[in-house]
């Protein structure tokens, strides 16, 4: 008997993994059927999540910790014991501010960190206080582009002016000038550049080489509930994943994903982030970037606590929340890596030995322990060169120079 | 309803329509200070400036999180909770979901004066779906028709039949083919493009 499972989405590339499950036939086998809800906000999203009348959510990694600290609207416990992707997001800027940034593409888009200043220095040559779009407040690219904007002395809460949109809406909003640039999930920063409106200024690959992106989320009780079912929901997903990273299938992948129930973008546009091609201004040849955009090589899907934890110390930084042992240990807690192994217990997926990890610490592919086969991890520094460590979140927020 | 004159409402919607459906369902049940505000450029300035003791929102509406931020941040609001009501109603909840009504209450205002309002969004949300989807029909078969009568003329034309022949011989190869007239007419437009029939 088929089990009908609903799960919430949000038009954008990195669905990719659910969509494969239900249209390829990776969830059949297991024996379910996915009614994947595409939904047009975050805040919709997590409502259908959070009062049930959906079973899971693609869902931004800060928001399912912000929603379990209880700050975003109703609290309510959510897991995530699978990530969806890592990476996918580009800054992308008007062209007439990024005419002030180092023109060479390539050299602009290597060097986070030199672009960070000369983007501080362009600033103050703009007409206005730059207002950027970040498609949620509690979303991995606004974590990723204050971290960056910080790293050269930027206070994103008083130099800059965050405007939250949702990514469908960003291109209009700069074409009619609400704002300078924006932050988001593919394929809407390629949609700007296509359309002539902006360049790319930085890549969140290169800000964080392996950034958590979106996650599985489900209501912690009702994941107890339903073990089984969750286990074939994971092992679905991750012969899907495998299905979407293998480079043969991207075309095939990004037209599935082009279809109106879906991103209903352009194929062409959706297929750059999935090959890492891409073009970072208008009628200018790609720039390769591999690891643009992740679902499955390098044990992708594992929710590393470690992960929860970081984005936990940035919601502090950034005086979201409240820093206490209780918050830290119910924000790590969302991430569920013994769901994963108990789901994934009997195939030949790699599973880490460990839970947490420095995050950070990878400079080149390192093959690291593993219960099964072999398992290299992708390299994952901060473009600053820091080292999370989750036992000594204090250190760490410690070691940032304070803006104010 | 003595208590509801004093509550200001204000309905976030770029569909003039289901906000005006809604509009009149409020002031038929006495609620007079209603304003309409359309998700576009400064409307989050101006809803600071309205000072709501209830924003209605449609829950489709791609502005919800831009919205739910300045709630979040504004020091002008009292703010204003994303609110189903009574969140131990499952029942109330998932009505309001299924009609694509969300409200967000300023902190405070006592249950039972929100939740006439929000019933009354949740039917009027539900009308406004049903009209919705008689115009859709409504509209396709105005479009049926007119493919239907191009289709005709092609065969008038081509065939020097009449109207009634045409539209005879388009019902019995649709009744053949086991499809309906307004695909056979189609695919017959098409095929008389393709070959510059030009009608």
């Amino acid at each position: 008997m088929t089990t009908n499972l609903r799960i919430a989405f949000l038009p954008l590339t990195d669905v990719a993994v659910l969509a494969v499950a239900q249209e390829r036939g990776f969830a059949e086998e297991e024996g379910l059927s996915l009614d994947l809800v595409r939904t047009t906000s975050w805040a919709t999203l997590r409502d259908r999540l959070v009062y049930g009348q959906v079973q899971a959510a693609h869902m931004l990694a800060p928001l399912a910790v912000a929603v379990t600290l209880g700050l975003s609207q109703q609290p309510a416990a959510l897991a995530a014991p699978y990530k969806l992707n890592v990476n996918g997001n580009m800054l992308v800027m008007a062209k007439d501010f990024a005419a002030a940034l180092d023109p060479d593409l390539a050299g602009r888009l290597a060097d986070p960190l030199g672009t960070a200043h000369d983007f501080a220095a362009a600033i103050g040559l703009w007409r206005r206080k730059p207002v950027i779009g970040v498609v949620h407040r509690f979303s991995s690219h606004a974590l990723m582009l204050r971290y960056w904007l910080a790293s050269a002395g930027v206070d994103p809460d008083r130099d800059v002016v965050l405007r939250v949109l949702p990514p469908s809406l960003t291109v209009e909003a700069l074409h009619a000038g609400e704002i300078d640039g924006f932050i988001a999930g593919e394929p809407w920063g390629s949609a700007a550049v296509e359309a002539g409106l902006a360049e790319t200024v930085a890549v969140g690959e290169r800000i964080w080489r392996r950034g958590v992106e979106k996650v599985l989320a489900f209501r912690q009780n009702w994941m107890e509930e339903n073990p089984e079912t969750v286990d074939r929901l994971l092992r679905a997903l991750v012969r899907a994943a495998a299905w979407c990273d293998e480079p043969d299938n991207h075309s095939a992948l990004a037209d599935l994903l082009a279809a109106p129930r879906y991103v209903d973008q352009p194929a062409d546009l959706i297929r750059r982030a999935l090959a890492g091609e891409m073009v970072n201004r208008a009628g200018e040849p790609a720039i390769p970037n591999p690891d643009f955009m992740l679902f499955s090589r390098e044990a992708t899907p594992f929710p590393w606590r470690s992960q929860a934890l970081w984005i936990y110390s940035q919601l502090v930084r950034w005086g979201m929340v409240e820093h206490s042992a209780d918050s830290a240990a119910r924000a790590g807690a969302v991430f569920r890596p013994d769901v994963f192994r108990r789901a994934l217990a009997g195939s030949d997926v790699p599973m880490p030995g460990a839970s947490m990890k420095l995050e950070g610490a990878v400079h080149s592919p390192l093959a690291v322990g593993s219960r099964k086969g072999d398992l290299t991890l992708g390299p994952d520094r901060f473009f600053d060169g820091r080292v999370f460590d989750p036992e000594r979140i204090d250190d760490y927020l410690a070691g940032f120079v304070q803006l104010r | 309803m003595e208590f509801g004159h004093s509550m200001r409402i204000v309905i976030i919607d770029d569909s003039g329509l289901r906000a005006t459906v809604l509009e009149e369902g409020l002031r038929e049940a006495g609620y007079d200070d209603i304003h309409i505000v359309p998700p576009r450029g400064a409307f989050v300035a101006r809803l600071e400036r309205m000072a709501p003791d209830v924003v209605l929102m449609d829950l489709g509406s791609p502005s919800r999180d831009t919205l739910e931020e300045m709630l979040s941040v504004s020091r002008a609001l009292a703010r204003p909770i994303a609110m189903f009501v009574d969140q131990s109603d499952e029942a109330m909840i998932g009505a309001a979901i299924d009609a694509g009504v969300s409200a967000y209450v300023v902190d405070g205002l006592r249950k039972e004066r929100v939740k006439p309002v929000l019933e009354l969004a949740v039917r009027r949300f539900n009308a406004f779906a049903r009209i919705q989807a008689e115009l859709d029909e409504a509209r396709n078969a105005l479009s049926d028709r007119k493919v239907i009568d191009r289709a005709k003329s092609i065969l008038m034309a081509q065939r020097n039949l009449s109207e009634q022949d045409a539209y005879t011989l388009l019902r019995s190869s649709a009744m053949n083919q086991g499809k309906k007239i307004v695909d056979v007419a189609q695919a017959l437009i098409t095929a008389s493009d393709l070959l510059g029939g030009g009608l």
